[in-house]
């Protein structure tokens, strides 16, 4: 039905939201990112001078390097985790659902609530290396929250635990939308569980890997709640990431300008993940 | 000879997918789903025994053992005396400006995506596509990028450090959430029953009161529990737009763990963070597979 003027009277509020409070701050932020702003935003313009500044930086370079080792470990972990689980699963096991609720559970707790169990947990002085210590296991050494070189991927663990549940839910549904004519077909040919895994229901899972891929590569680049409840970005700043470098420039360092042009570069980070995949979804939807 | 009967009369069972066999690799099957259940399961085992311990019982034992001297002080000491930041008031005041904030966010954000849904579906006209991909990318942006103008806009409109400003914040950035989840459920529903409502002389909010809203209860339930998770768990917002009198639950949960001076007092924390949990873990107990369900058309878009 073609719209009269209701319809879009209605739909304009919500219009207007997204132009202005999406689309618009986009442009204030980016525009920023090119004035001499400090503590407050000013206009003059500073050309590119806060991106040299901001790439020289070695902080961000810091967080740069601790976002490649955190997404790739995160993303590659979470996946194969999340598969794993997912293939275990799906062998008509009894109390699925309960199993299923167990791994997926963490996905509804907050950040802030994740960040201090593991705090805690991970702590030589409280967690778990005391309590192995107290089992009689008295070489047991687990410091990496202390340590500067390791504490990042204190943050991969939380992180999984976090989420892989969630990507097993994503491989779960794809598991079960698999062709079974196809499966069957290859057992009444003799054929092993791990090859008719490998060679027919995997590959038809192409698909779920692409949107597990995207959905924890967006995650990864936005995790901010984490690191601070976990860390906040320490020891030093051995776990910044550059939500962290954003935050920590703008509003306590007073360098709003190079804060944000670290925000405009996170957001081509996600643009460079996202759009393809929105692209192709929506040609999809279109086309089928 | 004996494998092969087990085999058949399983196979009766089974009728599709990989065959269930009671031998070794089952056994191994469950005690690899067990492990990681464990595994999964400790982070909150430690979180409740420890917060029913003395801090000198956590302190001088184990973690992962049960208390001996079982007490609640950690519990109210984190509910209603615990120190969050400088002031001695626990988690209460935060726990009540989180409902304060999540309930008229998550009915405002909700109503929202049921109108932008029915509209996107139902009616035709020029840029409504964009429109709608512009709001579906909006769900992914790194918020970092619109913290700075909408700090100011927030200074502007009087609402800076307040719950309201951040009902506000919640509400615009949920909508492109609410209205991917509403525009596919009616992008499904029977035009059918659309079209005859239409000739019995039903008009704009007809449709959307008598026939669309009645028949939504699923997906309104799936929004509700996606937005209700969401923005009670939210940090980044309400760690930059709210003051120590508007500050939601997980930033003074935050503040109660991370700013702690002298004595840290593990069990107050655990009791702490489990108090934030609360909630949202009810609520995935109660209708964790509308959860599911969310979580389900939040990944797969378009």
């Amino acid at each position: 039905m073609k719209a009269g003027y209701l319809p879009k009277l209605l739909f304009s509020p919500s219009v207007f939201l997204v132009l202005v409070c999406v689309y618009g701050y986009i442009m204030f932020t980016i525009y920023l990112s090119f004035t001499t702003s400090t503590m407050l935003p000013q206009y003059d313009w500073a050309g590119t001078a806060n991106y040299t500044r901001l790439l020289g930086l070695d902080n961000w370079q810091v967080s740069l390097g601790n976002l490649a080792t955190f997404a790739g470990l995160y993303i590659v972990i979470a996946m194969a985790l999340g598969l794993g689980l997912a293939i275990l699963i799906d062998q008509k096991i009894r109390a699925e659902s309960a199993f299923r609720s167990i791994f997926l559970y963490p996905m509804a707790l907050s950040f802030i609530v994740t960040g201090t169990a593991w705090k805690w947990l991970l702590d030589p002085g409280v967690g778990l290396e005391r309590s192995m210590h107290l089992l009689g296991w008295e070489s047991f050494s687990f410091t990496w929250i202390k340590d500067s070189e390791m504490a990042i991927y204190c943050v991969v663990i939380a992180a999984v635990w976090q989420t892989s549940g969630f990507v097993m839910a994503m491989f779960l549904a794809g598991l079960r939308g698999v062709d079974t004519e196809q499966v069957n077909a290859a057992k009444v040919d003799g054929a092993r569980t791990w090859q008719i895994y490998l060679r027919i229901i995997l590959p038809q899972l192409g698909p779920v890997f692409v949107s597990a891929f995207v959905i924890l590569a967006h995650m990864a680049i936005k995790s901010y709640d984490l690191v601070i409840a976990l860390t906040n970005g320490g020891p030093g700043r051995s776990t910044w990431l550059p939500s962290v470098f954003m935050y920590q420039y703008t509003f306590t360092r007073n360098e709003m300008a190079v804060g944000a042009a670290s925000s405009v570069l996170m957001l081509v980070a996600i643009g460079a993940v996202v759009l393809p995949y929105l692209f192709s979804e929506m040609r999809k939807v279109k086309n089928g | 000879m004996a494998n092969a009967h087990t085999h058949a009369i399983v196979h009766v069972h089974g009728a599709s997918g990989i065959q269930p066999r009671l031998d070794l690799a089952r056994i191994a099957l469950y005690a690899v789903l067990f492990a990681c259940a464990v595994v999964f399961l400790m982070p909150v085992y430690v979180m409740v025994v420890n917060s029913f311990k003395p801090l000198d019982e956590i302190r001088s034992g184990n973690l992962m053992s049960l208390p001996i001297d079982w007490t609640v002080a950690p519990w109210l000491s984190a509910w209603s005396t615990a120190q969050i930041g400088v002031e001695p008031t626990g988690l209460r005041p935060f726990f009540i400006n989180s409902f304060l904030l999540v309930i008229p966010a998550v009915v405002l954000s909700t109503l929202i995506g049921a109108l932008n849904g029915y509209i996107l579906t139902q009616f035709k006209f020029r840029g409504a596509n964009l429109m709608f991909a512009a709001m579906l990318f909006s769900v992914f942006i790194p918020f970092q990028i619109v913290l700075i103008p909408m700090a100011k806009t927030l200074g502007f409109l009087g609402l800076a450090g307040t719950v309201k400003g951040l009902i506000f914040v919640n509400t615009v950035y949920g909508i492109g959430f609410t209205t991917l989840f509403f525009r596919n459920y009616y992008a499904a529903f029977p035009a059918e029953l659309i079209r005859s409502a239409r000739m019995d002389g039903a008009g704009f909010f007809g449709v959307m009161l008598r026939i669309l809203l009645p028949n939504s209860t699923p997906i309104i339930v799936v929004t509700v529990i996606w937005q209700f998770t969401n923005i009670w768990n939210e940090f980044l917002f309400g760690a930059s737009f709210s003051d120590f009198s508007s500050y939601p639950l997980t930033v003074a949960l935050n503040n109660l763990v991370n700013s702690s001076t002298g004595v840290k007092e593990y069990n107050v924390h655990f009791a702490g963070a489990f108090i934030a949990a609360l909630p949202t873990l009810i609520v995935y107990m109660v209708s964790g597979k509308y959860f599911v369900r969310g979580l389900m058309a939040g990944s797969v878009k378009g």
